[in-house]
């Protein structure tokens, strides 16, 4: 599914503040594979995200997903097949526009956005039928400006918009750091669930040691731009939140 | 009350640059002031044509074509060179009126006489009120041409490249390409204001443009104002209101002129008029 040869990134070339936050990483991520990645700050974690989304490219390496090379792909050519969750739940979605307006665009995300009314009666129902499933309450205010809700709704219906569209690859930058624990739980959950109903390979950065034991098939932990520790199948489920402790020891 | 027609008449004529102030700093949220230099070319180039005997049909789409080009240059400059929207706006602003005193040859050219997008029907034999209806018509279908695209899919982009760009560019979005275009689409608005007022009045200036931008920006910030107090959210609505902001403010200054101030005083009460309205929301919410 995607393919990194060799990524090489370094921040601040020749000035006295470089950084290599990616050290020629190799990874090889399977379809269908939900990886939670772990680090302290500086570690590359969200560089590794960035690179793959594209808003970062890499100074060396191959990178390809579905084996079409991507590596030197800008952002919006990659949302064909990556959506993206980001920390900060003001940047995933357009805080004037209804939130009507952000599903339409996010139901656009791999087409073209043409000079047609694609607002129409029959995708507001689909909308409100799909709002409906987070029993938020949120359907009846589809006309409402979206940065009138909560950070939890608002990653909530981030999470539903990814969704509305065509998806193979969910990208989740540390997607709760911003929100209160309940909510955060709730995100998660909403999350691990479009997951496995959509069949999508995601790939989650967290803090929270305790998510990163509870979700995901994989586990990745990274330190100073290259991965420590790798663990999947039945040995990432039986991984204890102590033993990813001890990683960090 | 002819004072006041002409001042409805003008108000009409400015719509276009308050539709293109609209689109470049609520929409795109960049500050844009090519403007003075798009709104010249678009009165040079209609000038020029209409001495030359060209066509009408012609006109129209060569001062939406020259208008596009200037705002697609600021964006370009201000995108790709990744320069500040003011400086790249001054820059093209600036070029202009050397491209503008080309294009027309001399500083002033009468245009009176000669016939005109108001001359082309005729409802009534008054000529201000046959102007009005023409005016009228003509704005009323760029409204609701600019209203359709907001609303399309292609429209929503554009509202959401200008409130959250890296949520816009993760959903397929070329954000560089979208401010090019709208620029593109302001600059076009603001040359279309400059064709109109240009064959009202009768006459094409190479200074008409001098300070131009404070007409668009006062009328956008008096809608504003008026979208914020009845909590409007309507693309509709809004646009009426910019339209009806740029009326409001020709109104102001008829008035102003009008109780007898000294017209060399005209730009300074402009800029008063629109301090306060900019600073009366400020004033009276300190006082709640």
């Amino acid at each position: 599914m995607i393919q990194l040869s060799n990524v090489h990134k370094t921040f601040n070339t020749g000035k006295p503040n470089q950084v290599v936050a990616i050290n020629n990483i190799n990874l090889q991520i399977n379809a269908g594979e939900f990886i939670v990645i772990v680090g302290a700050n500086g570690s590359g974690k969200t560089t590794l995200l960035n690179l793959l989304a594209g808003n970062i490219l890499p100074d060396s390496g191959l990178i390809s997903i579905d084996d079409n090379n991507v590596t030197r792909l800008p952002e919006y050519s990659r949302s064909k097949w990556i959506a993206r969750i980001f920390q900060n739940p003001l940047l995933g979605t357009a805080a004037d526009l209804s939130i009507i307006d952000n599903f339409r665009l996010a139901a656009l995300r791999t087409q073209n956005k043409g000079l047609s009314i694609g607002k129409n009666d029959k995708f507001k129902s689909l909308v409100k039928e799909r709002i409906a499933t987070l029993n938020m309450g949120l359907e009846d205010k589809i006309e409402q400006p979206i940065g009138t809700l909560s950070g939890g709704q608002r990653q909530a219906l981030t999470l539903l918009m990814s969704v509305m569209d065509t998806c193979k690859i969910l990208l989740l930058d540390e997607p709760t750091a911003a929100l209160d624990p309940r909510s955060a739980e709730q995100v998660l959950r909403i999350a691990d669930d479009l997951i496995r109903q959509y069949q999508l390979t995601a790939i989650m950065v967290t803090h929270n040691l305790k998510d990163a034991g509870k979700y995901g098939s994989r586990i990745i932990q990274m330190g100073e731009g290259e991965i420590l520790k790798d663990v999947s199948g039945s040995e990432k489920q039986n991984l204890k939140q102590n033993d990813i402790y001890d990683w960090f020891g | 009350m002819d004072f006041y027609l002409t001042a409805l008449l003008q108000g009409l004529c400015f719509a276009g640059i308050a539709f293109g102030i609209y689109i470049s700093m609520k929409i795109f949220n960049i500050p844009d002031i090519t403007t003075d230099g798009s709104y010249t070319l678009g009165g040079v180039v209609s000038g020029a044509m209409l001495t030359h005997n060209l066509s009408g049909y012609l006109i129209l789409p060569a001062v939406l074509l020259a208008g596009a080009l200037a705002g697609a240059l600021t964006g370009i400059i201000h995108t790709k060179l990744k320069i500040n929207a003011l400086l790249a706006g001054i820059l093209v602003m600036t070029a202009l009126y050397s491209v503008n005193l080309t294009i027309l040859g001399r500083s002033n050219l009468p245009l009176l006489n000669m016939p005109n997008l108001f001359t082309l029907i005729t409802f009534t034999t008054n000529i201000n009120q046959n102007s009005l209806i023409i005016l009228t018509g003509f704005v009323l279908v760029f409204t609701l041409l600019i209203g359709y695209l907001l609303k399309t899919d292609f429209g929503i982009a554009m509202r959401a490249t200008g409130n959250s760009e890296p949520m816009i560019r993760a959903l397929g979005v070329n954000t560089d390409r979208m401010k090019i275009t709208g620029l593109a689409l302001a600059n076009a608005l603001t040359a279309l204001s400059g064709y109109l007022i240009v064959q009202l009045q009768g006459f094409a200036d190479i200074s008409m443009g001098i300070g131009i931008v404070i007409v668009g920006l006062g009328s956008v910030i008096i809608a504003e104002t008026i979208i914020n107090w009845l909590r409007i959210t309507s693309v509709w609505w809004s646009l009426v209101l910019v339209m009806a902001g740029a009326v409001i403010f020709q109104f102001v200054l008829a008035f102003t002129l009008n109780i007898g101030i000294d017209a060399n005083l005209l730009k300074l009460v402009t800029a008063v008029f629109v301090l306060l309205i900019v600073g009366l929301p400020r004033l009276t919410g300190r006082q709640a």
